[in-house]
């Protein structure tokens, strides 16, 4: 089954936003966060006079791999196995974690240890490990962060961004079991770092997404900041990593581009401290056992839509949703699904073919923040507008919404017919009038002036003034 | 110059006033104005919402109305960014050769009021005189697609009296949106919170931009809160001189109201004066003659 985390059930955008709206812890510790990362980002990417070039050369090595995708897969796997590596290729979500449920219970496994990845939870994987009995450790500090609250996460790069390190201590502390615990940022990361370190010593398998897949060298790549990924993908004796068949690149060279792009737009910084990339096995250095699992779950479906095909360009570094006003306000569990933000507001329909989260597109005023800081140019306001209308066009959108639309473009078809709209609109506004202003509508209007007045339509158009003023002009002073 | 006006559909029904600012300025610097009567929407808000096949009639309307026009002045930014960004595109699912000829002979000649009296025409001061406290709202139309932000800073900073206050965090959407004000309205009005935060930070009287689909937003939250600071189309700023002060429309909405002796008697400093207030540019008093 094509899924993207528990995003089918999730409540339409409007719904779930009011609830972040109401929360006020929240929304400080989203504001502040994406603040720091937006600046952060200003500096460096200011920093760099040939950003312009960097980021319409990633944009060309991403197009250029999605019209040759299959070529570059193919490629990828036969380096792969050549380096030692087992390829295996997914369907979609239900496929991918069977096979590596499959690779675990091979080998006795009851724990693995795991390095940050979006693409496990868009799986599930970690409900689909529980369920067979294995015992999944998230070793990014966020992701255990959230995993120890039974939480989800909000932000593409920092999941746990909507909690601030009260709230951290107070989590650590109970779920821990630690009997004190200081507030300093050390003090958290001590315990992490303790609680952790077990793990990394004592499980056998290690589980990774990938940032990039290299096609003529049959590498991976991943990039962090605290090294846990290092140890995932260093100690375990058997090492699983899932790859989504967009993370392609076509040559080991591309890097430069992309590991370039990525920091400074992720973290705002210059590199990543942690930058892992490995090619097959090697005898008695790292893991024994290498296995990739290249997962579909709806990507060649978006990849057969030419218009909104570069949303597959996305190499999730999140500079969209720390630059998106609307992001900003409600955070990332709004968008139900765990891609979120702009990012997010058209992956996910698209993974679902638009069978789901079709309130996402409408998630934006179109400002284009998201598009100005992307650094592999995905134009997101146009691929919003085009997902908006492919659901007015399977008929998807409210009636009354399609009502009023034709409504409005048959006035706008003439201008007497416009300008019998404007005098319909005089004579039914008053009621509702008082001063000049309108503060309270009825139907979906009153949306507006729940919290806005609107101007009265006043007593004279600019068509009827200029009208007016040409018969005076034409009689002569 | 002979300089075609689409004034815009929410212009033309809610903010008269700005096109006949629009109008006052334009004649002001010597230039001759039309208005089309057939005209009538860009298309903007079907184009957005995903209404393609209604939004594409209204281009073949537009394109169809201001065929042959010299110039275009249109005074606002998101329409322009509109025509510029989608009409091509929109011309090209057609397949129809002949409207994308059509398309293509018509952009260059379309601009946004602020573009053409800086870019076109080159004039930064249009002898406009206004003594009050103004901060600028930057549309995100006008910063992303036109990269028009500059312009109206340098012909606000010609004004005489005028006092130029920058706001703070003005690349930030204030949360309009078009349809997305009201399918989501509780962002909407989140976003519109902080907006309104940066223009109180400046306590300017004024809050201006090259849009009054923006400045309706933030006008009727600004209204809404009693705030006093009011809302004003660039060109309506522009339009006021010494001699013809423009007539003050109630205090947070782009003006454009049902208009009464009483308003026009409340100019600042200015006595009552039919034609100017009317925004006649050949009235009493009036500088179109220059």
């Amino acid at each position: 089954m094509i899924r993207v985390g528990d995003a089918a059930q999730a409540p339409e955008f409007p719904v779930a936003a009011k609830l972040a709206l109401g929360n006020a812890q929240l929304r400080r510790n989203v504001r502040r966060a994406t603040e720091i990362i937006r600046n952060k980002r200003a500096t460096v990417v200011g920093e760099m006079p040939d950003w312009e070039d960097l980021r319409e050369a990633g944009h060309h090595i991403k197009d250029h791999v999605l019209r040759h995708l299959d070529v570059y897969l193919e490629q990828f796997e036969d380096n792969c196995t050549r380096a030692g590596g087992h390829v295996h290729w997914a369907r979609d979500a239900d496929e991918a974690n069977r096979i590596v449920i499959d690779l675990i219970q091979a080998r006795h496994a009851r724990e693995i240890i795991k390095v940050k990845t979006m693409t496990s939870d868009e799986t599930r994987l970690n409900v689909a490990l529980e369920a067979a009995g294995i015992i999944p450790y998230e070793t990014d500090l966020a992701d255990l962060i959230i995993q120890l609250g039974e939480d989800r996460p909000s932000h593409i790069v920092v999941p746990a961004l909507h909690k601030n390190r009260a709230e951290i201590r107070e989590l650590f502390q109970r779920t821990m079991k630690l009997e004190t615990l200081g507030p300093e940022p050390e003090d958290l990361t001590n315990a992490a770092r303790a609680f952790l370190r077990e793990k990394f010593l004592r499980v056998n398998v290690g589980f990774s997404g990938a940032n990039f897949a290299m096609a003529d060298t049959g590498s991976v790549c991943v990039v962090e900041s605290e090294g846990n990924g290092r140890m995932c993908v260093t100690l375990p004796k058997l090492l699983i990593t899932l790859v989504g068949v967009e993370k392609i690149i076509p040559s080991f060279d591309d890097l430069e581009v992309f590991l370039q792009l990525l920091p400074r737009s992720a973290t705002g910084e210059r590199m990543n401290p942690y930058n892992s990339i490995w090619t097959g096995i090697r005898a008695g250095d790292g893991p024994q056992e290498f296995h990739v699992v290249l997962l579909d779950n709806g990507r060649t479906t978006v990849l057969a839509d030419e218009a909104s095909r570069e949303t597959l360009d996305c190499i999730r570094c999140a500079a969209c949703l720390n630059a998106c006003p609307v992001y900003r306000q409600t955070g990332g569990h709004a968008y139900g699904s765990i891609y979120s933000g702009p990012i997010g507001a058209i992956l996910t329909p698209q993974l679902q073919s638009m069978e789901h989260s079709t309130s996402l597109p409408y998630a934006s005023t179109l400002c284009g923040a998201c598009y100005e800081v992307c650094p592999v140019k995905i134009n997101i306001p146009e691929i919003l507008i085009h997902l908006r209308r492919r659901i007015v066009e399977e008929g998807s959108a409210p009636l009354g919404e399609r009502l009023a639309m034709k409504a409005a473009a048959f006035t706008f078809g003439d201008s007497s017919r416009l300008s019998a709209a404007q005098k319909f609109a005089r004579f039914a506004q008053r009621p509702f009038t008082d001063a000049g202003h309108i503060s309270k509508l009825p139907g979906p209007l009153g949306a507006w002036t729940e919290a806005r007045d609107l101007p009265a339509v006043p007593a004279e158009s600019f068509r009827q003034w200029w009208a007016k003023r040409d018969r005076e002009r034409s009689v002569g002073p | 110059m002979r300089i075609s006006l689409f004034i815009t559909c929410y212009n033309d029904t809610l903010f008269p006033e700005t096109g006949k600012a629009v109008v006052r300025v334009l004649e002001r610097l010597g230039h001759e104005v039309e208005f089309r009567s057939a005209q009538t929407c860009c298309g903007q808000m079907h184009d957005n919402t995903g209404y393609a096949s209604e939004a594409l009639s209204i281009m073949r309307q537009f394109v169809r109305v201001f065929d042959g026009a010299e110039v275009i002045c249109i005074p606002s930014s998101s329409c322009v960014a509109m025509i510029r960004e989608h009409y091509p595109k929109m011309a090209d699912e057609t397949g129809d050769a002949a409207l994308r000829r059509q398309v293509d002979e018509l952009l260059p000649r379309v601009f946004e009021f602020s573009e053409l009296l800086v870019d076109r025409l080159g004039v930064t001061d249009v002898g406009a005189y206004y003594p009050h406290t103004v901060t600028l709202h930057t549309p995100c139309h006008a910063l992303r697609s036109l990269h028009v932000r500059d312009q109206p800073m340098a012909l606000l900073r010609s004004v005489r009296g005028l006092q130029l206050i920058n706001l703070p965090r003005d690349d930030e959407c204030c949360g309009f949106g078009g349809t997305f004000a009201v399918k989501n309205a509780g962002v909407s009005v989140a976003m519109l919170a902080d907006k309104i935060e940066s223009i109180r930070e400046t306590k300017a009287e004024v809050c201006a931009a090259t849009d009054n689909s923006c400045l309706m937003h933030i006008g009727g939250g600004l209204h809404r809160q009693q705030t006093g600071v009011r809302c004003m189309h660039l060109a309506e700023i522009l339009a006021t001189t010494e001699e013809a002060p423009v007539e003050q429309a109630p205090a947070a909405m782009p003006s454009g109201l049902p208009r009464g002796i009483s308003e026009s008697s409340r100019r600042p400093g200015g006595v009552p004066n039919a034609a100017a207030a009317l925004g006649c540019p050949w009235g009493p008093g009036a500088s179109a003659k220059e």
